[in-house]
């Protein structure tokens, strides 16, 4: 039979895969343990325990929301000053005076019935207004939408900061909301190694505005403001540039813009690191469609002018005009490799509605607790020695095969997870214990048709053979199906419900090659030293 | 050794049965979680949270111990972390929110916290802190799960009616409802929390009661090449004693390991447990009763594709035994 010629191959196939993922899967616990020597390349891959089985990182952090409510009164005292140019009719000064409210002075007395009907007309469902006493009005935003502005941010800032964690690679961290008043946010993150890192890139706003470039730049804002007579000039602002990255002096330049960006965050559709005409990394950005064609008209009436790229309220670049822009941009200013794939992960997570002040970081145990792993490490073991004898008093000496199969599969499942840096977690470990039960199931289900096979008397060899031909697409089917859910699974799912799916895959992937290429193998190897006519195998 | 020698029961006689006892036990549970609610876990309820100091190295077990022996299960599903370095032993308790919290007072889960630490007698203790803290699973993770298991079942569905039939597909996917239902049904009946880990166990049995039907479909689409003047009841039927053995054996070990875990695994993992022993309970009565009945259903009298011409080309073979 020709199968028993390639026996040699299969043999050395199958121990070179052990050895391999051995060495990336279950070496390094081993060295680590006993203290072996080992490469740190194939350290640093090791196998990583999640929040609820090792514990990590115990952050507490306040949102501040006011922050949020500013931005949404200056917003509405924007868009009335606004209005109020249309219509004619000037004002003295529109000021923002709390997070909440914002006050309007100098309303000429002939025109008052006017600026009543417009400033309804624009703040009426948010804001109430106060009698106006010598032309000076006071805008307040009603208790009910600061009320529901201000859960909104905690909503925000939580999923902003969830996406921001998950893009970071971090497996299943714990977040949500902590405190009294419910302005604090709860961060446990797995015991991940750079937590300076990890908080910058949680605490960072993130808030990209594109803004047209009106003067500037110019070493002081008083050089900046000397065409405008000293003054900012309503509709524009003054934003200072971001750090020097020789020098790293902040604020050394002075820019004015429209205060009204041409884009911004919100419009992105992705960001992603690439390198800038001098071959250094930036960031890549691409609109969305709204967003382009805002983009569109605002670069395609503005050739030769400048547009500042603002972020986090600091210019970052502003790159001249040279042609119409829709959906592509570029973001360039001195950044490392990874200070450029930091801040494209925190532009494609959104930004922060609000800035937030970090109260409290401490080192915390295992979720689950230590002595609940324990136990659980304990019964899974008994559990597993309760399989063990009863396929060895069950199928005998194939009950060994499938063991040995068992085995394999939890060695090349480690190698794996490790070699793509998982973290494992409990759902990770349901995922697969349900792996390990499909392995016993594929290794029963053909012995059983071995059973069925040996009862038709035509010797071993083609018993074997028929059994595993045919079971082969049985386990096909049924681990395409599950391969299918799994990754359904990971790709719609979060957190748990992707450790849960990452194990599965990876587990039905090494399962069917030890449950039909392993297995397979040593029976064929079991039959190879008895008769070519042997009629039994011990099953 | 074998455990059935030529099995031949008719299980698909008993289909109506076991149909009405499936709907009985999911109203039973639609009716339990319609008034008693599931209950939730700190995870997915949100509760308190304090942080207590002890003067001397206390493990976490001794901890749990005391907050569990709070009263209306507020003890259950307590998270208890250590807290800080070491050598302060602090430890971090997660309670879940109580109907005495959502009616405004918000520190009497705190005090009852404190109270059993302080009755279970280990040792002195301050408590640093205690704040209120919201659901770890927020409405957004919950939406995606949904999604993403609605996907994976679809996902399932297509597969199977593309390599079998499409009623054999409705028969799996209506099996793996069921086990779901039935599971969530047992939760509420002995109520059990909802936490991750339950979550991660429902997770594994819907994978399991795929695998576990999709191979007694396998061999009803195999006999259905050699079956070929028999109706489909009479065939499904045939299949399932064919493969009772494997079905048992493999239940049968998956239980072992299961119940050692729920036996044995301590009280955090207890949930997780349940899950699993209800959920292979159910999935394994599904494979048997439930899927190929469905399947028979759904069929009725339309001709089955594949009965008289092979359908894939793994099938083309002519098949080698008639079973029973």
């Amino acid at each position: 039979m020709a199968a028993y010629k390639d026996l040699r191959w299969k043999t050395l196939t199958i121990l070179a895969v052990v050895v391999i993922f051995a060495a990336v899967g279950v070496y390094p616990i081993v060295a680590q343990r006993f203290g072996l020597p080992a490469p740190s390349w194939l350290m640093a891959k090791q196998l990583q325990l999640g929040l609820d089985l090792k514990g990590g990182v115990h952050l507490v952090m306040r949102v501040n929301r006011d922050d949020a409510l500013r931005i949404s009164t200056e917003g509405v005292g924007e868009q009335l000053r606004e209005a109020l140019r249309t219509a004619g009719v000037s004002v003295g000064v529109i000021n923002v005076t709390s997070p909440t409210t914002f006050r309007v002075e100098g309303v000429p007395q002939d025109r008052d019935a006017e600026f009543r009907r417009i400033a309804e007309e624009q703040t009426a469902t948010n804001y109430e207004r106060s009698s106006g006493v010598g032309g000076a009005y006071e805008f307040t935003m009603r208790p009910n939408i600061a009320r529901s502005l201000r859960e909104q941010t905690m909503v925000q800032a939580h999923d902003t900061i969830d996406r921001r964690v998950n893009e970071l690679g971090v497996t299943e961290p714990n977040i949500a909301t902590h405190g009294d008043d419910g302005d604090q946010l709860l961060v446990q993150l797995p015991g991940i190694s750079d937590v300076a890192r990890a908080k910058d890139i949680i605490q960072s706003t993130a808030l990209l505005e594109l803004k047209l470039v009106e003067g500037g730049p110019a070493d002081t804002r008083e050089n900046l403001l000397a065409p405008h007579g000293g003054q900012v000039p309503p509709d524009m602002e003054v934003v200072s540039g971001a750090a020097d990255p020789s020098t790293g002096e902040a604020g050394t330049r002075f820019f004015l813009v429209r205060k009204v960006a041409a884009v911004n965050g919100s419009d992105l559709r992705s960001a992603s690191v690439g390198l800038d005409e001098n071959s250094q990394p930036a960031v890549m950005f691409s609109l969305k469609p709204d967003g382009a064609r805002k983009f569109g008209q605002v670069t395609g009436s503005n050739l030769g002018r400048s547009l500042a790229i603002v972020l986090d309220d600091r210019v970052q670049s502003y790159p001249r005009i040279d042609g119409r822009i829709t959906s592509e941009g570029r973001i360039s200013g001195g950044f490392t490799q990874q200070e450029a794939g930091d801040l494209a992960l925190k532009l494609r997570s959104g930004a922060l509605p609000a800035s937030m002040t970090y109260l409290e970081e401490r080192v915390v145990g295992p979720t689950l607790g230590a002595d609940s792993i324990r136990s659980g490490v304990t019964a899974a073991l008994a559990g597993l020695a309760l399989v063990v004898v009863f396929m060895v008093v069950f199928y005998r000496l194939s009950g060994i095969n499938a063991i040995v199969a068992m085995i394999i599969n939890l060695i090349i499942l480690l190698g794996m997870m490790a070699y793509f840096g998982a973290t494992m977690t409990l759902p990770g470990i349901a995922g697969f214990i349900l792996t390990m039960g499909m392995g016993v199931d594929s290794n029963v289900l053909i012995f059983e048709r071995i059973k069925e096979e040996l009862a038709a008397n035509r010797g071993a060899r083609a018993a074997v053979a028929a059994s595993f031909d045919r079971v082969f697409w049985t386990l096909f089917d049924t681990h395409v199906a599950s391969l299918i859910a799994a990754a359904f699974l990971f790709q719609f799912g979060t957190g748990p419900i992707r450790g849960f799916a990452t194990t599965l895959f990876v587990g039905l992937i090494s399962n069917l090659f030890t449950s039909i290429f392993v297995s397979r193998t040593l029976f064929e190897f079991i039959l190879s030293r008895r008769p070519a006519n042997a009629q039994t195998v011990s099953i | 050794m074998q455990i059935f020698k030529s099995a031949n029961y008719d299980f698909v006689r008993w289909r109506w049965h076991a149909l009405a006892l499936s709907l009985v036990v999911i109203l039973a549970g639609a009716a339990t979680i319609w008034t008693r609610g599931l209950s939730l876990g700190v995870d997915f309820a949100g509760g308190t949270i304090v942080i207590v100091k002890f003067q001397q190295e206390t493990p976490v077990e001794r901890v749990r111990a005391a907050v569990s022996t709070l009263p209306n299960g507020v003890g259950n599903d307590a998270v208890v972390q250590n807290y800080g370095n070491p050598g302060e032993h602090m430890v971090l308790v997660r309670v879940a929110q109580t109907a005495a919290q959502s009616t405004g007072n918000l520190s009497q889960d705190a005090d009852a916290v404190v109270a059993a630490l302080n009755q279970a007698n280990i040792g002195p203790l301050e408590v640093v802190g205690r704040e209120i803290v919201g659901p770890v699973v927020g409405q957004q993770l919950k939406r995606q799960g949904m999604l993403a298991t609605v996907f994976a079942l679809a996902g399932i569905l297509a597969y199977i009616a593309l390599r079998f039939q499409f009623s054999f597909a409705v028969g799996a996917v209506a099996a793996t409802l069921h086990d779901l239902l039935v599971t969530l049904a047992f939760l509420a009946f002995f109520r059990y929390d909802m936490t991750l880990n339950v979550i991660a166990g429902i997770l594994t049995i819907t994978g399991y009661s795929v695998n576990d039907t999709i191979v007694v479909f396998d061999r009803v689409r195999e006999n259905l090449r050699s079956m070929r003047r028999d109706n489909l009841s009479h065939i499904v039927n045939v299949a399932v004693n064919q493969t009772l053995g494997r079905t048992v054996i493999t239940a049968g070990t998956t239980l072992l390991s299961v119940l050692a875990l729920y036996l044995f695994g301590g009280d955090v993992l207890e949930g997780f447990a349940f899950t699993m022993l209800v959920g292979i309970i159910s999935g394994t009565y599904s494979t048997v009763f439930i899927a190929a009945a469905i399947a028979i259903l759904w069929q009725g009298r339309k001709p089955i594709k594949g009965q008289v011409a092979a359908a894939s080309p793994e099938t083309r073979k002519p098949g080698r035994r008639r079973a029973s």
